[in-house]
């Protein structure tokens, strides 16, 4: 027996191209930040953060994510601005980031969430060379929202594996199987 | 039937007996094979071609079958395995396995493949195309021909020929045989005087399986051999056929029992055994009505074993029988053992584990709560629990373990061919083989240990003169060795070689800077240098041209798994790599501690004992960080220091004893919380560079707790006492204290 099977054009997604593409904008400092909303996994309230030693200021620590150990960064101090103060509304969001070709959950700490805003193409200026006070590798674009820019930040720069593992490294001093550095 | 799953057990399978087949291969050139090892090595060969045609694989038919046609004439005595003959075949399970990778690659016939191919199939050729070999005599001719039988149950059937009833089983050509094969190898003993196919089993088309046997053979056979030389033809289908030989001389009583025996109907039987020209008709008629009858010989006989009454009536020798006997008992126990395992999708274990594992850490939250409920049977429930969770880790993690000797085994091949590569006679001594780690960990193995044992071989080794002059046997060893050593697994590769160099690695780590001039060393530190990246021993240490990666890679690897790597050497005596490992990467019985608020697992195969840091020997280490227990000097380290973390010590500090590698230490902490059933859970590769700290896990709080890595600890420690006492070196001085 065969059952036809009838290639339906109503199949086809009639959506079109996906001119607007959607953010979260969270605080943090003071000033509003965007990300991506499909990098967003999840957000969650701030607690229960176990501390790794020895490591630099902007990774807080692991927390247990339903039984997968996730590592949360201080975006804050990650910008160089110092650790952000935990307050009420302290949150962790949950970001997937590509490292290595795996996906890789990791946590930021953000002061507040604000809201998921659509920001159409159009709206999004490139980053400035100076002057956003953060290294602009980290900037993927600035969304006009309401007559107010809004950094949108390039969550594969700013939380990247390779970078951070280095960093980490340097914060735990020299290797010590070798006498002296290596090149 | 899903094709493509069967194409993967195909793959699987055919890896396995080409694996086989190089063992046994590689065994012949220390002893001289036996009938067994050659059946199985045809056997092998067999299968492969068998499962290749069911799935249309033709090159592999194609080159296997020259394969087996010259197993075969091995086989039958007709050629000799000889050193040569071997590399032929150690290259065609090259080849072989080189058509197997191609189909699971996907890709079309190589050209290069194909005439690697065809080369070594001409090769073969050569020893098929000689000389028709003229068989070897019979050796042995049945002696019981010369004795007189006694005449029991209708006297000797008037025959010369011996007769074979063959009802083969329905897997047959499934598992890769094909019954005319037989048939024709038969014919290579004797003669087929007469054969009759019985077609009775064939079902109606609409029923019949296309991949079923269902053929049944009578044949009348003339032939100088032996019973249990006509026996060994079906050797291979024995197990699923039902196959009677009757010696030319068997008796009407034992053709009844034939008759009685096979399936088809009596009658229909009768007629073919008279048409195969074994039976006459008046045989037959009074071997009817024997049946009929009660035969007065086998009705006695019942209860005995059918070889007692082969025996007894002089149809066979006893120790043909006592041969048989014990063929068949192996057979039977390799059967038995082979039925113990089941293949199981290595992904389905896996995820098993990993269920065991969130199992563990909800029974330790289970168990947390009825504490803090205090209910009394809540508790003795949950304690039952996490006991019987206990039990199913164990064995869940049982699953995965597997002998290293499979992957030290594939090093025969390797030494084999590297030595000859070399010019080098060498040879791999192999112990501990039977050592259990777990299957994650003996799949990551493979590659470090390849490059130590080629390192070892290409520039521990010397050549045989320089060796002879040592006063060193001209054959250099490598040895493999594995052993369990406090809750991991310690892998060695040694060789009787000319060890290290120490002057001219640290020459080499000087211009290389990775040394500051003046710098003291242990020997072991300067070992250790050849660990490092860019330092590679290939070219260096000795001048000989060297291949795949350099140490650092595998020192890397090592790490990866959790584990470390130690170099002994003795210059001019020889090198010995140790390799620890632990035993597995999923679940661990840990140690829970507590430094201010955080937790610490240290793994309980490390702990020694628990002692408690008294006030007077607190105040006596102040300077020192080292106490006397039981008159033996032990150093600890602060936990709370070494960390950086905050608050001040307790009132109660605690010792825990740990051991490593023949190292005893001390870690201070603030408490002990007893033992925990630890399910590792990686960091991540954020946390890829950190030291001492080995992974974490979830308690039943639901809070992350880390792991020690105490051989890393105790390293970074050392160290770090090193440097600030070497005179150039910044020396590290905590400022807390």
């Amino acid at each position: 027996m065969g059952a036809l099977v009838r290639a339906g054009k109503d199949t086809q997604p009639s959506v079109e191209e996906a001119e607007q593409r959607q953010y979260l904008t969270f605080m943090l400092g003071g000033e509003t930040f965007a990300i991506d909303i499909l990098g967003v996994k999840e957000i969650i309230e701030y607690g229960k953060l176990t501390t790794v030693p020895l490591m630099p200021g902007f990774i807080r620590g692991v927390i247990n994510l339903r039984g997968a150990v996730v590592p949360v960064v201080d975006l804050s101090a990650r910008f160089g601005r110092g650790s952000s103060n935990v307050t009420r509304r302290t949150c962790i969001v949950i970001i997937e980031i590509e490292s290595d070709g795996a996906a890789q959950d990791v946590g930021i700490v953000v002061d507040a969430v604000n809201e998921v805003l659509e920001i159409p193409s159009g709206e999004i200026e490139p980053a400035p060379a100076f002057g956003a006070k953060i290294r602009t590798d980290f900037i993927s674009g600035m969304g006009k929202v309401a007559g107010q820019f809004v950094i949108i930040l390039d969550v594969n720069h700013v939380l990247s594996i390779e970078e951070m593992a280095v960093l980490a490294q340097v914060e735990q001093g020299e290797a010590p199987g070798s006498p002296a550095g290596t090149q | 039937m899903n094709l493509d799953e069967a194409l993967q057990t195909f793959i699987v399978e055919s890896r396995e007996l080409l694996q086989d087949l190089e063992q046994a291969l590689l065994r012949m050139e220390d002893e001289a094979p036996t009938a067994d090892t050659i059946n199985a090595m045809f056997r092998a060969a067999h299968t492969i071609k068998g499962s290749a045609g069911l799935f249309g694989l033709d090159d592999i038919v194609s080159f296997t079958h020259g394969v087996e046609s010259v197993l075969d004439r091995v086989r039958g005595g007709e050629l000799l395995l000889d050193g040569e003959l071997a590399s032929l075949f150690l290259s065609c399970c090259d080849h072989m396995g080189a058509l197997v990778d191609q189909v699971v690659s996907g890709s079309d016939g190589d050209a290069e493949l194909a005439a690697a191919g065809n080369a070594l199939t001409a090769r073969l050729k050569a020893y098929l195309g000689g000389p028709e070999a003229q068989p070897q005599p019979q050796a042995k001719v049945p002696q019981q021909r010369e004795q007189k039988l006694e005449a029991s149950g209708g006297g000797e059937v008037e025959t010369d020929s011996w007769h074979i009833s063959l009802r083969f089983g329905r897997d047959v050509l499934r598992n890769g045989m094909d019954p005319l094969s037989f048939i024709r190898y038969l014919g290579t003993l004797g003669k087929v005087v007469s054969l009759s196919t019985l077609t009775e089993a064939i079902p109606a088309a609409a029923e019949m399986d296309p991949e079923s046997c269902y053929l049944g053979f009578e044949i009348r056979f003339k032939s100088d051999a032996d019973k249990a030389a006509i026996e060994g033809v079906f050797e291979f289908v024995r197990e699923d056929s039902e196959i009677h030989i009757l010696s030319p001389r068997a008796k009407i009583s034992e053709y009844v029992e034939l008759i009685r025996a096979l399936p088809e109907e009596d009658l229909r039987l009768g007629e073919i055994l008279v048409k195969c020209g074994s039976l006459t008709p008046a045989e037959l008629e009074q071997a009817l009505r024997l049946q009929s009858g009660a035969p007065p010989g086998a009705g006695e006989a019942g209860g005995r074993q059918i070889g007692d009454i082969l025996v007894d009536e002089g149809v066979v020798h006893p120790p043909v029988v006592e041969a048989a006997l014990a063929k068949q008992k192996q057979t039977k126990d390799s059967k038995a053992s082979e039925g113990q395992f089941i293949r199981v999708d290595a992904e389905k274990l896996d995820h098993l584990i990993n269920l065991v594992g969130e199992m563990v850490i909800a029974g330790a939250g289970a168990n947390l709560a009825a504490q803090r409920a205090g209910a009394a049977e809540l508790l003795e429930a949950t304690s039952t629990l996490s006991r019987l969770v206990e039990e199913v880790r164990d064995s869940a993690l049982q699953l995965r373990m597997v002998q290293i000797a499979a992957t030290f085994n594939r090093f025969q091949r390797v030494v084999r061919d590297v030595s000859r590569e070399l010019g080098k006679d060498i040879g791999l001594s192999i112990s501990g083989g039977e050592t259990e780690l777990d299957k994650t960990v003996v799949e990551k193995i493979g590659d470090p240990l390849m490059h130590l044992v080629r390192n070892s071989m290409d520039h521990g080794i010397e050549p045989s003169d320089v060796r002879v002059s040592r006063g060193k046997p001209a054959k250099g060893t490598v040895s493999l060795n594995a052993y369990h050593d406090s809750g991991g697994i310690v892998i060695e590769v040694a060789d009787d070689g000319g060890g290290l160099k120490r002057e001219k690695i640290l020459q080499k780590a000087l211009e290389k800077g990775l040394v500051a001039p003046g710098q003291s060393l242990t020997d072991r530190e300067i070992h250790q240098l050849i660990l490092e990246p860019g330092f590679s021993t290939a070219e260096q240490v000795t001048n000989l041209s060297g291949r795949g990666v350099g140490m650092d890679v595998v020192k890397r690897n090592i790490t990866a798994l959790r584990g470390t790597i130690d170099l002994d050497s003795e210059e001019g005596v020889g090198m010995t790599i140790r390799i620890r490992l632990p035993l597995t990467l999923a679940i661990i019985d840990g140690f829970l501690v507590g430094v201010c608020d955080s937790s610490f697992v240290v793994p309980l195969d490390m702990v020694v004992e628990c002692v408690e840091l008294t006030e007077a020997e607190r105040r006596a280490a102040r300077d020192n960080s080292y106490i006397n227990l039981r008159g033996e000097v032990l150093p600890f380290l602060r936990l709370r220091e070494l960390f950086e973390l905050p608050g001040q010590p307790g009132r109660r500090e605690n010792i825990v004893v740990v051991r490593y590698g023949g190292q005893k230490a001390g870690l201070v902490v603030d408490r002990l919380m007893g033992e925990f059933q630890t399910v590792i859970k990686p960091l991540g590769a954020l946390f890829s560079n950190i030291r001492g700290i080995g992974g974490s896990t979830i308690l039943g709080s639901g809070e992350v707790a880390l792991i020690l890595d105490v051989p890393g600890l105790l390293q970074q420690v050392v160290s770090r006492e090193a440097h600030s006492k070497a005179p150039a070196g910044g020396g590290l001085v905590h400022a807390k204290g």
